[in-house]
C-alpha cells in the first residue's frame, strides 16, 4: 500500500478543487438552505459532476463508470467537503449504488447502474431505525413472505436524500431476531411503490434526509438484492464504503475550517497584535494540525485497504472513522471558538462547518462506536 | 521491486547463516540494546559476535557509504534489511547516538578527515557518543548556552558545564555546542565541537532519575584543549549544524517510540495485559472503560505509523522532510507516555511497586518504564517547544 497520491489522483484533486472554488462555494450551500426547495441540492450540478466522470468513479466501465476505486473517489469527496457540497454522493453512489453493485444480480445492475452513472437516476439506502443507533443488525422492519413475494412494513429514519431518490434500497428482516445479522434482506424498491411514504426531516446541516414509512409494501421476488436473509453482510460492506466516503468529506471540511481559522488568527487584532501570536491559541492550532494529519493518513489507508480487499480493511475503516470523528469535532469547535462572537453568528460561514461535522460524526457510528468495533475485530 | 525481493531473499539467507542462534528475541527495549564504546559490556559473547559480523557486512549503518563502514544501501534497501531483522526476531546489532545523531550530521557537514576518523568507529561500535547541548541556564532556550571556548593557537580551550548529558559516564566522545563569540547575536556565536572525553579537564557526575536509574549526567569542562580540526562546519556556524542534528534526533525519538514500522500479527499488547489483570468477559476485556482507552491508544498508534509511512512515501515522490518532524516527535512521545500510563492503570495496585516482595519482576520493570517515559516529552525538545515549532514554521503564525 502506497500512501502517496498517484499523478492521476493529484490531477483529479486539482480539478475538483478548482470546481469547488468556482461552482460550489459555501455561499451556494447557504442559498440552498435558505430557499428550502427540494431536493436540497442541485440536479444540474449533479449532472455536471456525472459528466466529469465523478459519479461513475467506483462503477465498472460497462456501466459508464470509470472502474476506479475509493482512493480516487476520496480525492473528489475531500474537495467537495471543503465546499460542503450537498450533492448525493453518499446516498446514491456509495450507499444505494454500492448495494446494487455488490449485491445485485446482472439484471439489477444493468437496469440501475448506467442510469446512475449518467446522473439520471438517484438512489437511497434506508437502514437506520428508531433506536437502532449505529447497529446495522438492529432491524425491526419486517418483510413477510406472500404470494407476490414479500410484504414489508416498518419505519426508517434519517434516510439520506430519500426525497429525491428514484429507487430506495430498504433493509428489512425476513428472519431472525431483532439483533441478528442473519435474516436481513435488502430490497430494491421504486420510490413510487404503493405504501411507501417519504416524510422529510430537517437536520442541523440542512441536507436532505427523510423518514421512510412502509405500510404493507409488496415487493417481488426479483426485488431482493442477493439471497434473502443474507443482506446483513452486504449492508456492512456497503456502509463501510460509505464510511470511507464520509471520512474523506470530513477531511475536506476540517481542513477548510482549519485554514479559514488560521487566516483569521493572522488577521484579527486584539491587544494591538494578531491573536495568532498568543501561545494559548498557537498550541491549540498546532494540535488541530496534528489531528488533521493523522486523519488524512487513516482515510488514505482505509480507502486503499478497501480497494485492495485487504484483510485489515474493516479495522482501517473503523480507525479512520474514529480518528476523523474526533478530529472534525475538535477542529470545528476550535474554529468557532477562535472566531469569537462572529463565529456564533449565522451570517458567518464557520458555523456551517461545525454543523456538518456533527452530522458526519454521528453518521455510521461515532468515535466510541468505532473504537468498540476496532477492539472487537482485533479480538479484545 | 523485483530487485528488492531478490535482496530480501539474500538478506534472509545471510542472516540465517550468520546470526548466532542465541541472539534471536533478546532485545526488548532501546535501553537494553548494544550501545558499544570502549566501556561496552556485552550481555553475551554472541552479542559481541553479532555486532562484529554485522559491522563487517556494513549493516550497522546500512545507508552510509561503504568507505565509511556502511553498506551504501538506498533507504528502500535498508528498510528490507530492517524488516528481515524484525521478521527473524533479530535485535539490531548496535544502537546509539553515533548512528542516529552525530553520524548523519557528519555525513552532511563533516570534513572528509572527520568522516574517515569517526564514522568507521561508530559503525564498528568502538566509540560511543553523547550529546552536550543542554546547560543549567539553557534548556528550551538552547541558544542561550554559555560554555565558553577560547581560541589558543590551533586549539580551542573549553570551560563550562553541560547537564542532562545522557550516558556521559559511559561515553568516549561528546559532540558539544560551545560559545565562541560572546558578543554576536546568541545564535551566531555558537560552534559545534567534537570532544574526546579522555581529554584532561573533562569530568562527569551521574544524576539519579525518578525511575531510580542514572542514565544522565552533569558534564564539566575545565580548560579542556580541543584541536581546531574538531570543529564541525565553521567557527560560529554551529547553530545550523545543531538544528540539523535536532531533526535527526527527533526522527529517531519518534521512531523508537512508536512511529516505526507497524508491527504485524501480534495483536494488542495492551489488551493482553488487560486480560491478565482485569479478565475477560465473552471475549472482551472485562473493564469497558479500560477497553475503550486501549482501543484509543492502539488506534492512535496505528494512525501515527500510517502517518510516518505517508511521509516516507511522499519523500520517495520527491518531497523533503521539514519541520513536520516536530509533529512526529510530539505525537510519538505523548502517545508513548499515554501507553505507559495506561499499563500502570491496567495493572492497578500491582503497578505501584518499587522493589522487593509482592511484585513480579516484569511488574517492577513496567513501573520503572512508566517513570522513565515521562522524560519523553522533555528530552529532545519539550512537547511545548514542538508545538511552538509547528505553529511558527508549519502554520506561519506570528511571533
Ligand atoms: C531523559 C532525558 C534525557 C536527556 N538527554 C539529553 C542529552 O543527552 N543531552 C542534552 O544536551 N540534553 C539532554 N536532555 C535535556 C533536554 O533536552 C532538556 O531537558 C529540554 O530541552 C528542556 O530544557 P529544560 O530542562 O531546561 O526545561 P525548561 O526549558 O526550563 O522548560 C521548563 C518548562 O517550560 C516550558 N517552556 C520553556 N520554554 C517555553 C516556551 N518558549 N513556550 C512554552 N513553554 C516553554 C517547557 O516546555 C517545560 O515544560 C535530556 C532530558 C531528559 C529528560
Amino acid at each position: 500500500m502506497n500512501l502517496a497520491l498517484t499523478e492521476d489522483q493529484g490531477l483529479l484533486a486539482k480539478t475538483a478543487a478548482d470546481f469547488v472554488a468556482e461552482r460550489s462555494p459555501v455561499a451556494r450551500v447557504r442559498k440552498l438552505r435558505d430557499e428550502k426547495t427540494p431536493p436540497g441540492f442541485s440536479r444540474d450540478l449533479w449532472r455536471e459532476m456525472a459528466g466529469l466522470g465523478w459519479v461513475g468513479i467506483p462503477f465498472p466501465e460497462w456501466a459508464g463508470g470509470a472502474g476506479m476505486g475509493l482512493a480516487d473517489l476520496a480525492v473528489v469527496l475531500e474537495a467537495l467537503g471543503r465546499g460542503l457540497a450537498p450533492e448525493p454522493f453518499l446516498s446514491s453512489v456509495l450507499l444505494g449504488g454500492q448495494a446494487v453493485l455488490l449485491g445485485g444480480s446482472d439484471a439489477q445492475r444493468k437496469a440501475v447502474l448506467p442510469a446512475l452513472c449518467s446522473g439520471d437516476r438517484l438512489l437511497a439506502l434506508a437502514f437506520q431505525e428508531d433506536g437502532s443507533r449505529y447497529d446495522l443488525n438492529r432491524i425491526v422492519t419486517r418483510a413477510e413472505a406472500c404470494d407476490a413475494g414479500w410484504r414489508i412494513s416498518g419505519r426508517k429514519i434519517q434516510v439520506l436524500d430519500a426525497g429525491a431518490a428514484d429507487q430506495v434500497v430498504v433493509a428489512a428482516r425476513t428472519a431472525g431476531g431483532e439483533r441478528d445479522s442473519v435474516g436481513i434482506s435488502l430490497f430494491l424498491l421504486s420510490a413510487k411503490i404503493p405504501g411507501l411514504r417519504v416524510r422529510p426531516q430537517q437536520r442541523i446541516d440542512s441536507r436532505s434526509a427523510a423518514m421512510v414509512e412502509l405500510e404493507s409494501v409488496v415487493a417481488g421476488h426479483d426485488d431482493v438484492l442477493g439471497e434473502p436473509g443474507s443482506g446483513g453482510a452486504l449492508l456492512e460492506q456497503v456502509v463501510d464504503r460509505a464510511t470511507v466516503g464520509v471520512c474523506a468529506e470530513m477531511l475536506g471540511l476540517m481542513t477548510e475550517a482549519f485554514e479559514r481559522t488560521l487566516a483569521y488568527l493572522k488577521t484579527r487584532v486584539q491587544f494591538g497584535v494578531p491573536i495568532g501570536s498568543f501561545q494559548a491559541l498557537k498550541h491549540r492550532a498546532a494540535l488541530c494540525f496534528i489531528e488533521i494529519e493523522l486523519s488524512r493518513s487513516a482515510v488514505m489507508a482505509a480507502a486503499r485497504a478497501v480497494d485492495e480487499d485487504s484483510p485489515e480493511a474493516q479495522q482501517l475503516v473503523s480507525a479512520a472513522k474514529a480518528r476523523c470523528s474526533d478530529a472534525a469535532i475538535r477542529v470545528t469547535n476550535e474554529a468557532v471558538q477562535m472566531h469569537g462572537g462572529i463565529g456564533m453568528t449565522d451570517e458567518h460561514d464557520i458555523g456551517f462547518f461545525m454543523k456538518r461535522a456533527r452530522v458526519a460524526e454521528l453518521t455510521f457510528g461515532d468515535a466510541a462506536w468505532h473504537r468498540d468495533r476496532y477492539a472487537r475485530l482485533e479480538g479484545y | 521491486m523485483a530487485d528488492l525481493e531478490t535482496l530480501r531473499a539474500e538478506v534472509a539467507t545471510w542472516l540465517r547463516a550468520n546470526a548466532p542462534a542465541s541472539i534471536a528475541g533478546t532485545m526488548l527495549t532501546n535501553d537494553e540494546g548494544i550501545w558499544g564504546g570502549r566501556k561496552a559490556v556485552f550481555p553475551s559473547l554472541d552479542a559481541k559476535r553479532w555486532l562484529e559480523t554485522m559491522a563487517a557486512r556494513g549493516w550497522t549503518a546500512p545507508t552510509w557509504p561503504r568507505e565509511y563502514g556502511g553498506a551504501g544501501l538506498s533507504p528502500d534497501e535498508a528498510k528490507v534489511v530492517q524488516q528481515e531483522l524484525a521478521r527473524l526476531r533479530l535485535p539490531p546489532p548496535l544502537v546509539g547516538f553515533g548512528l542516529t545523531m552525530i553520524g548523519p550530521t557528519l555525513l552532511q557537514f563533516g570534513t572528509e578527515e572527520q568522516r574517515r576518523e569517526h564514522l568507521p568507529k561508530i559503525c564498528r561500535g568502538e566509540i560511543r557518543w553523547c550529546q552536550g547541548y543542554s546547560e543549567p541556564g539553557a534548556g528550551s532556550d538552547l541558544a542561550a548556552l554559555d560554555t565558553r571556548a577560547v581560541l589558543d593557537g590551533d586549539h580551542l580551550v573549553v570551560t563550562g558545564q553541560k547537564v542532562w548529558t545522557s550516558y556521559a559516564d559511559e561515553s568516549d566522545w561528546i559532540f558539544a555546542l560551545v560559545r565562541t563569540d560572546p558578543i554576536a547575536k546568541k545564535q551566531e556565536g555558537i560552534t559545534f565541537l567534537l570532544i574526546d572525553m579522555a581529554s584532561p579537564g573533562v569530568s562527569v557526575r551521574p544524576i539519579r532519575l525518578i525511575s531510580g536509574a542514572s542514565p544522565f549526567c552533569e558534564t564539566y569542562f575545565d580548560g579542556v584543549r580541543v584541536p581546531l580540526r574538531n570543529v564541525v562546519s565553521k567557527m560560529n556556524a554551529g547553530w545550523t549544524v545543531a538544528k540539523a542534528l535536532l531533526g535527526h534526533e527527533r526522527s529517531m525519538i519518534a521512531d523508537v517510540f512508536g512511529g516505526g514500522a507497524p508491527r504485524k500479527g501480534k495483536g494488542s499488547a495492551l489488551a493482553a495485559l488487560a486480560r491478565r489483570y482485569v479478565g475477560d468477559e465473552n471475549g472482551r476485556v472485562g473493564d469497558p472503560v479500560l477497553r475503550d482507552q486501549i482501543a484509543q491508544a492502539d488506534l492512535d498508534t496505528k494512525c501515527l505509523a500510517l502517518t510516518v509511512q505517508r511521509s516516507r512515501d511522499a519523500m520517495k515522490a520527491g518531497h523533503r522532510p521539514g519541520p513536520e518532524t516536530s509533529m512526529f516527535k510530539y505525537t510519538a512521545t505523548e502517545l508513548n507516555e499515554r501507553r505507559h500510563e495506561l499499563m500502570i492503570r491496567i495493572a492497578g495496585p500491582q503497578g505501584l511497586g518499587w522493589e522487593g516482595e509482592g511484585f513480579a519482576s516484569d511488574e517492577l520493570a513496567m513501573t520503572r518504564a512508566w517513570l522513565r517515559s515521562r522524560g519523553n516529552s522533555i528530552e529532545g525538545g519539550t512537547s511545548e517547544i514542538q508545538l511552538n515549532v509547528i505553529a511558527k514554521r508549519v502554520l506561519g503564525l506570528p511571533d
